[in-house]
C-alpha cells in the first residue's frame, strides 16, 4: 500500500504505540482487499459489546490505554450487552457487567463516546452524501451506504478503533466507486404495509443476494420508505445477507445518477405477495406459545416508543415483553412518558442494549424463554443460532400475543 | 500426489490441519456455540460438528460485525479453527482474522473451494504466497 509521510510516521512508532498497532492492522487488511492506499474518514463507530468481546478484548482494550491511545476522530459506540441499571432480573452475572465496566472505563480513557447506539443516523451525527465513514454494526452501514449514500465498509470492532486512532482506512470495498453499482435486480409486486414487512423485503433480497460484494437495486416501489422503514429494511438485509449497500431505483441518492438500461444484462427477480408469506411462515404460526415478546435490532426510535406506548397502554402482560432503545432516545422517552405508560403494562424498557448481543443465549436458558416474538425480521434470523425456536409478527400482533401468551 | 490450489495473498502463517468443510456460509455470532466449538445453528450443513482445530472451509462469511472480536476471543481460549478458507470473505471476518493472527484465504483460481475440497483432507494452508496444498 501506498503509504504518506503520516502514515509512515505512524508504522514506525514515531506518532505512539497505539497509532502503531492501528495501522499494522489496517495495512494487512488493506493488502487482504488490494487497498492501494488509506482515505480519511470523519467518524468510527464501534461495535464492542462484552459478549463478543469477552475477557480477552477487555485485556486488550486496557492494553490500549497503557500505551496513552486515544482517538483522533469522533468515535462512537454500538449497543451495550448490559443495561447496568437492569441486568439481574434478566439473568445477567457480575461477571457480564463487569466486563461491560471495565469496557465502558477503558474506552471513555481513550476518547470514545459511549453513544451506545445502532441508531446513530437517527439520533447522533447522521453521515452526509459522500461521506468516508469506518461505522461498524451492519445496520448501521448499510443504512449510512444506501439511504445517506455515506461510503463505509462493514468495520468489525477491531478496525472501527484503528480507524478511530489513525482518522483513515484502507480504501477497498464501497470506498471506491466501482464496487456500489448494481449488480442483482428486483421487481416488487407487493408493497410493503408495516415495520416487519419492510424487515421481510430485507430478508428476501438478503437471502437472494447472499454475499458482502453484490449491490442489489430494487424497482417497482410504490412508495418513499421513511427511516424507520428504511432502518428494518436495510438491518434485516444486511442480516440475511451480508449485504452492505441497497439501492432503491429513483429513491435513494446514489439510484438517481443509476441509468438501469446500461444494466439490462442482469436477470430481473420478481418479489411477489407469496415469497413475503413464505419467509413469515418460517416463523411460528397462530397458536404456537410465546415465551418472551421483544422489539429491538434495531433499537427503536422515539418514533416506535410511541406506537410501542400507545399499545401497551391498559394492557396485562402473561409473558415478558422488552423493549431496547438508545440512552438518546430513552431520555426523550422518559421525558415524554412513554416510558411510564410502557412499565405500567409490565413491560420493561432496556437503555443503550440490544436483545440479541447481551448474552441472548444464557438469558433464555436462565428464563426459560425458547419462543421469542418480535417484529424484527433481523432478531428472529440471529436468535435461531443461540437455542431460540424465533417467531415473527407485526408491532401489534406482538403486543396482542403477549396478552394471551400465544401467537394471535 | 500432493495437489496445490491458488488463491490470492491471505492473512497470517502456514499451518497444516484436516478439513470440514460444506457449501454453506459463515458468521462465528449466528452459527456457533463457540464456548464448546461446536456449530449451533440447526440450519447449518455443519450442524453439531466440532470446528476446533480444523481447517474450516465454507463458502462466503456473512452478517455480524462481532465475528471480528469473537476469532480473537477464540483464539485467546483456544476453541478456534486452526485456519478458514472462504470463496470469497467478507471484511468483517479478514479483519477479525488479521486481530486474532488467524490463517484465513479466499479467492481461489480453480473454482469452489467447498468442492475443490473435501471433509477429512490433509491440507497445508500458506497464506503468505497465497498456496493450498492437498497432501
Amino acid at each position: 500500500m501506498f503509504l504518506n509521510d503520516e502514515e509512515k510516521s505512524m508504522l514506525n512508532g514515531e506518532l505512539g504505540e497505539s497509532k502503531k498497532w492501528a495501522i499494522e492492522h489496517q495495512i494487512k487488511v488493506g493488502n487482504f482487499f488490494s487497498a492501494k492506499d488509506f482515505i480519511s474518514v470523519s467518524q468510527a463507530h464501534m461495535m464492542v459489546d462484552p459478549e463478543s468481546i469477552g475477557e480477552a478484548g477487555v485485556i486488550f482494550l486496557e492494553n490500549l490505554v497503557e500505551m496513552g491511545a486515544c482517538v483522533s476522530v469522533p468515535t462512537i459506540t454500538d449497543p451495550r450487552g448490559v443495561d447496568l441499571n437492569y441486568y439481574k432480573p434478566l439473568g445477567q452475572t457480575e461477571n457480564m457487567a463487569n466486563i461491560d465496566r471495565r469496557t465502558i472505563k477503558a474506552c471513555t480513557s481513550m476518547g470514545i463516546l459511549m453513544t451506545n447506539t445502532c441508531v446513530n443516523y437517527q439520533t447522533i451525527m447522521p453521515p452526509v452524501l459522500g461521506d468516508h465513514v469506518a461505522y461498524g454494526d451492519t445496520g448501521v452501514v448499510i443504512y449510512s451506504n444506501s439511504v445517506c449514500g455515506a461510503r463505509t465498509n462493514f468495520e468489525g470492532g477491531p478496525s472501527a478503533l484503528a480507524a478511530g486512532f489513525t482518522g483513515r482506512t484502507p480504501r477497498y470495498g464501497l470506498h471506491l466507486d466501482k464496487n456500489r453499482l448494481p449488480t442483482k435486480r428486483f421487481n416488487l409486486k407487493y408493497q410493503p404495509k408495516d415495520l416487519t414487512d419492510w424487515g421481510i423485503l430485507g430478508a428476501i433480497v438478503g437471502k437472494q443476494s447472499g454475499s458482502y460484494w453484490e449491490v442489489p437495486i430494487i424497482e417497482g416501489l410504490e412508495v418513499i420508505p421513511n427511516s424507520d422503514e428504511m432502518k428494518h429494511l436495510g438491518a434485516a438485509m444486511a442480516s440475511y445477507g451480508s449485504t452492505p449497500l441497497f439501492h432503491l431505483d429513483k429513491i435513494t441518492p446514489e439510484a438517481k445518477n443509476i441509468k438501469l438500461d446500461e444494466f439490462d444484462y442482469i436477470d430481473i427477480k420478481t418479489i411477489e405477495k407469496s415469497d413475503f408469506d413464505t419467509l413469515k411462515s418460517s416463523f411460528g404460526q397462530k397458536g404456537d406459545k410465546v415465551d418472551v415478546v421483544v422489539f429491538a435490532a434495531p433499537q427503536l426510535s422515539i418514533v416506535e416508543m410511541q406506537r410501542v406506548a400507545d399499545l401497551c397502554d391498559k394492557n396485562t402482560f402473561k409473558v415478558p415483553v422488552i423493549v431496547c432503545t438508545s440512552p438518546q432516545v430513552y431520555a426523550d422517552a422518559l421525558r415524554m412518558g412513554f416510558i411510564k405508560k410502557i412499565e405500567s403494562s409490565g413491560a420493561k424498557v432496556l437503555e443503550g442494549t440490544c436483545f440479541y448481543n447481551q448474552y441472548a443465549r444464557e438469558i433464555g436458558e436462565a428464563n426459560g424463554w425458547k419462543r421469542l416474538l418480535s417484529n424484527s425480521t433481523k432478531i428472529v434470523n440471529i436468535l435461531g443460532g443461540y437455542g431460540y425456536e424465533p417467531l415473527l409478527a407485526n408491532m401489534e400482533t406482538c403486543i396482542n400475543s403477549a396478552v394471551t401468551g400465544e401467537l394471535i | 500426489m500432493s495437489r496445490i490450489l491458488k488463491c490470492h495473498q491471505g492473512i497470517g502463517n502456514k499451518v497444516e490441519g484436516i478439513v470440514l468443510c460444506a457449501n454453506d456460509n459463515f458468521s462465528a455470532r449466528y452459527d456457533l456455540d463457540r464456548i464448546n466449538g461446536i456449530f449451533s445453528r440447526p440450519q447449518h450443513k455443519l450442524f453439531g460438528q466440532t470446528y476446533k482445530n480444523k481447517i474450516l472451509v465454507l463458502n462466503e462469511s456473512k452478517g455480524g460485525v462481532a465475528s471480528a472480536w469473537m476469532l480473537y476471543e477464540m483464539k485467546i481460549r483456544d476453541v478456534v479453527p486452526k485456519a478458514i478458507l472462504f470463496n470469497r470473505a467478507n471484511t468483517i471476518l479478514a479483519q477479525g482474522a488479521t486481530l486474532a493472527d488467524l490463517p484465513m484465504c479466499d479467492r481461489f483460481e480453480d473454482g469452489d473451494i467447498t468442492s475443490l475440497l473435501s471433509t477429512g483432507d490433509k491440507v497445508i494452508v500458506d497464506p503468505v504466497t497465497g498456496k493450498v496444498e492437498i497432501i
